[in-house]
């Protein structure tokens, strides 16, 4: 890595330490490790699930942290990226490194001391990987980096279930098949539209290293392993008839949208190179409809688990 | 060596109160934790 950013003139304000932990990201892991949290169905006292929910948000904020201090060369070549604190010079290199490490150690010792070894550890694993195996090693060496990375973005649901029943049985690590088998085609759709930017800056993303029809073939492969996944759980006992009317209506989309954008030339010559996530050329408009989708179908999923679970709990059971 | 700039003065200030409300924050949630998890284990006694 190399120190990328340079002081500006202005001091940083509490906003910008605030985009060091990716909100964005952010608020998926706490609505997916919220999800694992109830759906484990255990009575916990509602103190120490707020605990343990913080715990994966801080954790997970942690990461953001560690990841925009290692990748701020990068970023800085990224029309997407550039403007992250630490490659606009906002917060220096070392403040993120100090923040990322003191709030990972903080929030797996909070998780340990509230919730117990088994989670903590499962955060612990999780800020890890994302930090050092995905980060510092996968993002930059290999295409595949998003498909075994995504593991860190797949488990705070697994984390959730482990705080609430301190065990991880199967229905847990379906959550995290659902999310893992999500990632990739959501987001090598993206990066269909912003392939430029990735070569420019250097990271192995599908479309850089095999071209776009490669891609939207792989993206094809890994949506049509994913719609039978998120059906498993209305017959493994975790969802119920809320959950299967979001899921294969919801899962038919995704496949149509896939397959639009397999028969598409997205990611093709000038179709790429977009600063926006949303805002594309007319010849990527596929690759952005089922990036959009993708995000809308997940959310969509794991809030029918989470409605059908909090509709059926006993009343006075708390959490 | 050039006299810090009262700019970056104030941040470094407001960051460091920042940090001391966080730690805090921090000892008041360990010590309502330890209280949580006491009153339900005496329960079992």
């Amino acid at each position: 890595m190399t120190e990328a950013a340079v002081r500006t003139t202005a001091p940083a304000r509490w906003q910008d330490y605030v985009q060091l932990l990716k909100p964005r990201v952010m608020s998926l892991v706490v609505f997916t490790g919220l999800t694992g949290l109830v759906c484990a169905g255990e009575p916990m006292h509602p103190l120490l699930a707020a605990v343990a929910v913080l715990c994966i948000a801080v954790g997970a904020g942690a990461s953001g942290a560690l990841n925009m201090w290692y990748d701020a060369d990068i970023d800085a070549r990224m029309k997407r990226t550039r403007a992250r604190p630490v490659p606009s010079g906002k917060v220096q290199g070392a403040d993120a490194l100090a923040m990322g490490i003191t709030l990972s150690l903080l929030s797996c010792m909070t998780m340990f001391i509230a919730i117990g070894w088994l989670a903590a550890s499962l955060l612990a694993f999780t800020i890890f990987f994302y930090a050092v195996p995905y980060t510092m090693w996968l993002k930059r060496t290999t295409p595949q980096n998003i498909v075994i990375g995504g593991l860190a973005g797949a488990l705070p649901p697994v984390i959730g279930w482990a705080a609430a029943a301190h065990a991880v049985p199967l229905n847990a690590w379906l959550l995290c098949l659902i999310i893992f088998m999500w990632t990739p085609p959501h987001f090598w759709a993206l990066s269909l539209y912003t392939s430029a930017d990735y070569g420019k800056a250097g990271i192995p993303m599908g479309p850089v290293v095999w071209g776009a029809k490669k891609t939207r073939l792989q993206i094809l492969i890994y949506s049509l392993l994913l719609i039978p996944v998120c059906q498993v759980p209305v017959f493994s006992g975790l969802g119920g008839v809320i959950y299967a009317a979001v899921a294969a209506p919801g899962g038919l989309m995704f496949l149509l949208l896939a397959w639009r954008l397999f028969k598409s030339q997205a990611g093709e010559g000038g179709a790429v190179g977009e600063t926006g996530l949303y805002e594309v050329k007319a010849g990527s408009t596929d690759a952005r409809n089922l990036f959009a989708f993708s995000i809308l179908y997940l959310f969509a999923l794991f809030a029918a688990l989470l409605v059908e679970r909090l509709l059926n709990m006993p009343a006075g059971l708390s959490l | 060596m050039s006299a810090p700039d009262p700019e970056f003065e104030k941040a470094r200030k407001r960051r460091s109160y920042a940090i001391a409300l966080g730690l805090v924050v921090f000892v008041v949630l360990v010590f309502v934790i330890t209280i949580v998890r006491l009153g339900g284990n005496v329960q079992h006694f």
